[in-house]
């Protein structure tokens, strides 16, 4: 049981490439933390970092009190699991979970009280004397699991674990991680792409984006007010609508509030915030629109639909959107019919404002 | 499924395959069939008469307790040979294994060496280690130790295993660089997070995963100890002093083409060529089967 506390951590490379540039994270005792972010923004290389697999150039990663920069990945006294398992191919299931515990000169009778409890735990318990290329994708994940669990490590590490598996296990696991982790009450980092698992296990997310932490907080909170347009967009899917507004429109759209200053800004709808609806609304946004393409996934519906001119202000050429393209998404399958003209309204305590490079969020 | 061509006539399959039979059965079938045949035969010291003996060639060679001395140095050979190229081209390839700066000029030097032709080696080592023009003597004699391969029986069969060792070196260094890049980095960092010292690590997970290159490697290099030392036994030592360096393959040469006894060359040959195809069974068998993980 300990925090995790990263101070002001930098990775510079031999070559002179930035792969982090100043994080600052601290992650309660017991809490689950999430790293998030594209290919390449740098959260893999920050939780190598945490394990002593990669070397920290700056800063101080703290773990349970101790500074742990200088220290052996063994002595830190944490587990992980990694995207490809990592499992010892020539050892059994039994002892690719006790060989840890064997390194550290435990007893050989503790041991097995240690590994066949996790195998309860885990369901493993009728192939612990197979070897792992006998094993199917989630056992082996589960493995890896159980190698971390028999260790009782201080602190969880976990590097895109579920990425290797197929959609329907993918869920099935996040579940079973999230319940033992609450159960084992061991401080977690965990590293994802997917912004669904980002969300859902979280107690803490931390989004990253090129090598810098673009919001950190819980997964709620960050989807209820993105920092940047980079975390609306990539947290939430399909992702926030975004447009930018001319300084003359931030001031007519946003009349009687601090927000209203007269200059440039991008402006974020979510899909799941507009109403399909005839009417115009006070203080609001209403966009009509042509409907180009609708995707129906049962319990909801997303209409893809194109601006066609000018309305109400707001210029065409959406943010990461193609020019004019809006997402909107309705409950149920009922939809409109494609080509068909609609209008989408959005009240304005939904209405998002950053400023016009994106960087900071504009609040009322 | 079977991959199967369909030919439309009977003959062109035939055909097609009929150059290669044709040189698998002249060069390789042909002339061991010889050896065979050869091995039943006995001729008089000047060539005249030959008679069929049948196994009386063989016979006599397992009388021969000197037979029996060149079977125990050939194995004796063989082990050291195989084990010191092994266990030092491993050692190397660990260490070449690590990102280095300019690790592919060193990578590529250390492969130089199988470029060279055994009698050339042997040359090399003659130059470094002969008892009065050699560098090396020079330094082992200032340090006390009364160096003279030329003489000394077990300093000859050093220096073979010496040269025939380093020779093999190379060849092993790139097979278990391969090796030992094939195995995943993540599984050696879970080692490293599960608490296993470098030693350790080598030990309980780099070296089991590299058993199947090291079982190949094995047998490999106990052929090449076998057979491939010739020309190096033959431009440094030609067997001696006595017979101290007088392995199977040398001693067929020298009975045989030397001695004049075809007989009994031709029947060490056989027995020689059994060794091999029982070997590369071997490794047909293993390397599948017993030595995965």
């Amino acid at each position: 049981m300990a925090n995790v506390t990263l101070r002001n951590v930098h990775k510079t490379y031999p070559g002179g490439f930035e792969a982090i540039k100043g994080v600052d994270v601290d992650v309660g005792d017991g809490q689950f933390c999430v790293l998030v972010g594209p290919s390449g923004c740098g959260k893999s290389t920050l939780l190598r970092m945490v394990a002593g697999l990669e070397t920290v150039t700056g800063g101080e990663i703290d773990i349970g009190g101790r500074v742990v920069n200088q220290i052996e990945p063994a002595d830190r006294d944490i587990a992980m699991v990694f995207q490809n398992y990592a499992l010892y191919p020539h050892m059994s299931v039994y002892n690719n979970m006790a060989y840890g515990l064997r390194n550290r000169g435990m007893a050989e009778t503790e041991i097995k009280t240690r590994v066949e409890e996790a195998a309860r735990i885990l369901e493993l318990a009728p192939m612990l004397e197979r070897k792992p290329r006998q094993l199917s994708g989630g056992q082996r994940q589960r493995v890896a699991m159980g190698r971390a669990i028999v260790r009782q490590p201080k602190v969880f590490l976990f590097d895109e674990p579920l990425s290797n598996l197929d959609a329907k296990l993918r869920i099935a696991m996040r579940v079973e991680i999230r319940k033992l982790q609450r159960r084992l009450q061991t401080t977690s980092i965990y590293v994802t792409h997917d912004q669904l698992e980002a969300m859902t296990l979280a107690d803490i997310l931390v989004v990253m984006n090129g090598g810098r932490v673009e919001q950190i907080g819980n997964p709620l909170e960050i989807y209820q007010k993105p920092a940047t347009t980079f975390v609306a967009s990539f947290i939430g899917a399909p992702p926030m609508n975004l447009m930018p507004l001319r300084p003359d429109e931030t001031k007519s759209r946003f009349a009687g509030d601090s927000r209203a200053n007269g200059k440039a800004g991008i402006l974020g709808i979510r899909p799941e915030d507009f109403v399909i609806s005839h009417e115009t609304i006070a203080g609001g946004v209403a966009l009509d629109l042509t409907v180009e393409a609708i995707e129906r996934v049962g319990a909801e519906t997303f209409i893809y639909g194109a601006r066609q001119h000018e309305e109400q202000g707001i210029a065409a050429n959406p943010g990461d959107l193609p020019p004019g393209e809006l997402i909107v998404r309705i409950p149920g399958a009922i939809a409109p019919a494609i080509g068909e003209r609609i209008r989408a309204i959005a009240p304005r305590e939904k209405l998002h404002l950053f400023s016009a490079d994106g960087r900071t969020r504009l609040e009322a | 499924m079977q991959k199967q061509s369909i030919f439309q006539s009977k003959l062109l399959p035939y055909a097609l395959v009929a150059p290669q039979l044709a040189i698998v059965l002249i060069f390789f079938y042909w002339p061991a069939a010889q050896a065979v045949l050869q091995s039943f035969l006995l001729q008089d010291a000047f060539g005249l008469s030959t008679s069929f003996v049948w196994f009386e060639n063989y016979v006599e060679l397992f009388k021969d307790p000197r037979y029996f001395e060149a079977v125990v140095r050939t194995f004796v050979f063989s082990f050291a040979i195989a084990f010191s190229s092994l266990s030092f081209a491993l050692l190397l390839a660990v260490m070449a294994d690590k990102p280095l700066r300019g690790g592919m000029v060193y990578r590529t030097l250390l492969i130089w060496p199988y470029a060279v032709a055994p009698p050339v080696v042997g040359v090399l080592w003659i130059f470094m280690l002969h008892p009065s023009l050699g560098v090396l003597s020079r330094y082992l004699r200032d340090l006390g130790i009364d160096w003279n391969p030329l003489l000394n029986g077990d300093q000859a069969a050093l220096l073979i295993i010496l040269a025939a060792a380093w020779k093999q070196v190379s060849y092993n260094f790139l097979f278990f660089l391969a090796g030992l890049q094939s195995i995943p980095k993540s599984v050696i960092e879970a080692a490293a997070i599960d608490g296993a010292r470098p030693m350790r690590r080598f030990w309980t997970v780099i070296f089991p995963l590299l058993s199947p290159t090291i079982f190949f490697l094995l047998v490999v290099n106990i052929v090449y100890a076998f057979f491939d030392t010739f020309g190096i036994i033959d431009t440094m030592t030609r067997g001696g002093p006595g017979k101290a360096t007088e392995t199977l393959v040398y001693k067929v040469y020298t009975d045989g083409l030397l001695g004049g006894n075809l007989g009994s060359s031709a029947a060490q040959s056989v027995i020689l060529m059994g060794i091999v195809i029982a070997l590369t069974a071997i490794q047909f068998r293993f390397v599948e089967r017993k030595v995965t993980y």
